[in-house]
């Protein structure tokens, strides 16, 4: 088999996001890709045994890995709500291996999980090709540490390291490395190590010994487990989460330039891991104001960058809601911004920790006046850096916001990241004023792309009053007057527009010759990826949406069938009919707060 | 330093006759004896008339959206903390839609000059009731009269562990100088209340102390270290009175009665310094209620107290931070990721 893909789900209290990242990292040292979707509930503690408390973790691991899966090949239950939730949201395959904890099926736990009968899997109408393996999970832990001093309650939360145990021995992984991840993640509560790696070990050598009868996995077949890549190229590789990706982008944008980095933010679903990554950052002379409010967030931010740092701010749906009168002001003043907006399920508080992609229009156009700014998109976890990366360099050479899409999928996700040197990142050069100008500058002068300079508070000779009132295009001062407002929201789109020219042309993936074009934005290049390859059609992914790179049009023009493919009801494709005339563009949506099923892709093209 | 190196070439667009223009007067005033050069000074707006004052000054300026100049001010200064900030906000703009910037700013204690105009009005929106109309207030928002009781930005300022509060008057420009310039030096968010006069839509609105022949009568100027007198004569004096109460409230007496306390505005304790700056205020809490006025409306330095600043804190911090790191750059950073 060239993949797997593999789903801890329990309680969410029951350390399944900490498993699943250990046994992720664990599989990406040992060389296979990754992709990973944490799908957790917004409560953080929902009653214990409940359908809405159940958290899930899964990865995909292997050889050609875009998505991590549509369905699941093994899963881990840790108790009867999960497999309920498993079965009903139809999370695995036909030919599937369930592992489940046959010690929370007790009377109490099946009516927690609103189970009509006493017997789950009758109930349930699991399929018989399905394999279930019963492992007292709950008593074996007991067992593995009856003798560690600890109460119950602590000896409960390590079930889920003897899973990871016995996940580990299926998958071949080897203990000690696994071992390692353990102290290193408990390293400041070292009292922790020695039961967790008990239970752990435990675990493994529960599969070792007793002899598990797992019949459909050929471990032995296609070796997916020991490919070493340690010899490729010169540049290392990790696995990194999207939120992580995006912070060290915006760190290593800060030093390519020698500017500070500045975060004005406030705590938001799915966004906020950028600002704590951010927050232990002082080491990289990161500022991070955690601030009042949405608004404050970015007002703090848009303060610093007048100051002469490099500014940005992180939020998602509804706190770029908040933020757009302020985004404005960037936009009139002309200063560099950076906006990361990791989408969430919407409209209002919607589904925060789910993913979507509806915040497009509102970030391409929520805000009031003529008020154009960058609108980018990451398209995978890892690559959250090199967007963020650009975004600050396109900020801070044009003296605009520009504001970054990621999304919860990518955010919480992990994939694997080539580390790339500094000195290897394009260079970054602000627009700062010229000396030439001291004692003639005034903040409208602009260079030959309509670009203008930027003079920071404490250099002298460079006074001067910025605005968010109209300002006169030669002096810079307030004005009204009607052709010259005109002149100003011409120059303030025509500084964005000439910004095409910064960026690469759309590339068509997959097969270019077919006469059918699925077109997508943002974090399904995966998914799209996968179902462009199983449709044997082409895929142009876009990552830039304002500007668009030049040749999109171009390259939709070239294709019988244009499909459309968002998690939204189509706010791309809105865009698009505005902007390409002659493609009739179709249209295929899911908004269900999950990524694509590529299955459903396929099935819907081929209809 | 000359005040005339302060202001900018632009025409000064207050109304003729609004208090304004004193307070901007004032400013440069004070900025020059501050002396700190146009280029390290940066002044930060918000939106209303009082809002427009960066336009009117030859330093760093930005003039930015309602109610935001806190937020913008605290990034700047925090950013930045060599520069000397200014912001410059109104009744409406600080304290309705700017009400919560301006309460973190202060509990923060950003190291911010905060000029807090107020004229009990809307003006730039031509006449609508403000968060400090009097309660029953006639405006063109409120026809019938407000039936909202206003704030006391004082009390508002000290709930907020405000580290420095004084109030002015446009029409007592040496006091206007004087908090300025005593704002600058304290570290910390200063807030110095301006009341000024809308010569427009809420004319005489501190009429009551702002007239000539009553200011000294009906207004004390507080000085730390010195006695509290006031009066035309310098007759009267401010003393608390303990007599059959549980909590003291502040009277009248004589200049010479040994009672007459002593002004402490480096005093922690908030109590009296907010006794002191509500003297007068219920005149404001109804528009049509009779007051009978015993006590002076208090002017000047009322609380001026030290506690670390926000923009300090957060940069010491990061260089301490900084300091005991092994990895500083961002390839020293990546070197201690788990990789393969």
């Amino acid at each position: 088999m060239k993949n797997v893909v593999i789903r801890f789900c329990g309680d969410s209290g029951d350390g399944m996001q900490l498993t699943g990242n250990m046994f992720s990292s664990l599989s990406a040292i040992l060389g296979d890709e990754i992709s990973t979707l944490p799908d957790f509930p917004a409560e953080i503690r929902a009653p214990q045994g409940t359908l809405g408390g159940v958290s899930g973790f899964q990865v995909n691991l292997g050889q050609g890995v875009y998505t991590p899966g549509d369905k699941a090949d093994v899963i881990v239950a840790m108790n009867a709500a999960a497999l309920k939730v498993c079965v009903m949201n139809k999370l695995f395959h036909d030919h599937a291996i369930i592992i489940v904890d046959t010690d929370t099926f007790t009377k109490v736990d099946l009516e927690k999980a609103q189970y009509k009968t006493d017997n789950p899997f009758e109930e349930l109408a699991i399929k018989e090709s399905v394999q279930i393996v019963p492992v007292a999970l709950t008593s074996l832990t007991k067992e593995s540490l009856k003798d560690s001093g600890l109460d119950n309650k602590s000896i409960l939360k390590s079930r889920n390291m003897f899973a990871l145990g016995l996940v580990c021995w299926l998958f071949d992984r080897p203990i000690d490395k696994a071992i390692h991840f353990l102290e290193e993640k408990f390293q400041k509560k070292p009292a922790l190590i020695p039961n967790n790696v008990k239970v752990l070990t435990d675990g493994y050598n529960y599969g070792q010994n007793l002899a598990l009868n797992v019949i459909h996995l050929d471990r032995s077949a296609e070796g997916i487990w020991s490919m070493d890549r340690s010899a490729e190229g010169k540049n290392k590789h990790t696995l990194i989460a999207g939120n992580k990706a995006t912070a060290w982008g915006l760190i290593a944008a800060a030093q390519r330039c020698g500017k500070r980095l500045f975060l004005g933010s406030y705590p938001i679903t799915p966004a906020t891991d950028i600002m704590h990554e951010l927050a232990g950052r002082k080491d990289m002379n990161v500022m991070v104001v955690q601030a009042e409010d949405e608004i404050a967030g970015v007002c703090t931010a848009i303060g610093a960058s007048f100051a002469g740092d490099l500014a940005c701010t992180s939020t998602s749906g509804p706190g770029l809601s908040l933020k757009s009168e302020a985004i404005g002001l960037a936009v009139m003043a002309e200063l560099p911004l950076v906006v990361i907006d990791v989408q969430r399920g919407g409209p209002s508080t919607g589904l925060p920790t789910k993913t979507e992609q509806t915040d497009l229009l509102q970030a391409v156009y929520g805000r009031n006046g003529e008020c154009p700014v960058v609108v980018m998109a990451a398209s995978n976890s890892a690559n959250c850096f090199d967007y963020a990366y650009r975004a600050c360099k396109i900020a801070l050479e044009n003296m605009t916001p520009v504001i970054l899409m990621t999304d919860t999928y990518l955010a919480n996700g992990s994939s694997v990241w080539q580390i790339p040197q500094l000195a290897e990142l394009p260079e970054i050069c602000p627009q700062t004023v010229p000396e030439e100008l001291k004692g003639q500058y005034n903040p409208a002068l602009r260079d030959s792309h309509s670009i203008r300079y930027w003079a920071i508070p404490g250099m002298e000779g460079f006074e001067h009053r910025n605005i968010g009132l109209e300002r006169d295009a030669q002096t810079g001062v307030i004005s009204t007057k009607p052709d010259n407002h005109e002149q100003m929201v011409r120059a303030r789109q025509a500084k964005i527009d000439q910004i095409v020219e910064q960026l690469p042309l759309l590339e068509v993936q997959g097969n270019a010759q077919s006469d059918t074009l699925l077109v997508g934005w943002g974090s399904t290049e995966g998914h799209l990826r996968a179902a462009a390859n199983e449709l044997n059609c082409a895929l142009a992914h876009l990552n830039y949406i304002n500007p668009m790179p030049k040749n999109t049009a171009e390259v939709m023009k070239r294709y019988k069938r244009v499909i459309v493919c968002e998690l939204n009801t189509g706010q791309l494709a809105t865009i698009l009919r505005s902007r390409v005339s002659d493609v009739v563009f179709e249209q295929y949506n899911e908004i269900q707060g999950q990524p694509f099923s590529v299955e459903r892709i396929v099935e819907w093209v081929r209809k | 330093m000359e005040a005339q190196e302060f202001k900018s070439n632009q025409y000064v667009r207050f109304c003729p006759g609004c208090g304004d223009h004193a307070i901007l007067a004032a400013l440069t005033k004070a900025m020059a004896q501050i002396g700190v050069p146009t280029h390290e000074t940066v002044v930060i707006s918000g939106i209303g008339c009082s809002s427009r004052m960066p336009h009117y000054l030859n330093t760093y300026g930005f003039n930015t959206i309602h109610g935001r100049g806190g937020a913008i001010a605290t990034g700047v200064k925090t950013s930045h903390p060599e520069l000397t900030v200014w912001q410059m906000s109104g009744d409406g703009d600080c304290l309705a839609i700017g009400g919560n910037h301006f309460i973190h700013e202060i509990r923060r204690n950003v190291n911010l000059n905060i000029c807090l105009f107020n004229n009990r009005i809307y003006g730039l929106t031509k006449g609508q009731y403000s968060p400090t109309s009097p309660k029953g207030f006639v405006s063109k928002s409120s026809p019938f009269g407000t039936v909202e009781r206003p704030f006391v930005p004082a009390e508002l300022v000290m709930g907020a562990r405000g580290t420095f509060f004084a109030r002015t008057l446009d029409v007592d420009m040496p006091t206007a100088v004087d908090c300025m310039v005593k704002a600058h030096q304290h570290k910390g968010a200063s807030v110095i209340e301006c009341l000024v006069n809308c010569v427009i839509f809420n004319n005489g609105t501190h009429s009551w102390i702002a007239d000539r022949e009553t200011r000294a009568e009906r207004s004390i100027v507080l000085r730390h270290g010195e006695k509290m007198i006031f009066g035309k004569d310098n007759d009267k004096g401010l003393a608390l009175d303990y007599t059959n109460r549980l909590i003291p409230r502040l009277i009248v007496v004589a200049a010479d009665d040994e009672r007459v306390l002593v002004h402490d505005a480096h005093e922690q304790d908030p109590t009296l310094h907010r006794m002191l700056a509500l003297m007068g205020q219920e005149r404001y809490e109804n528009a049509n209620a009779e007051v009978q006025d015993e006590l002076p409306i208090a002017l000047g330095v009322i609380r001026d107290v030290e506690a670390e600043t926000y923009d300090e804190a957060v940069n010491k911090q990061i260089n301490e931070v900084r300091s005991q790191s092994h990895a500083k750059t961002f390839d020293e950073l990546t070197a201690t990721l788990e990789q393969w």
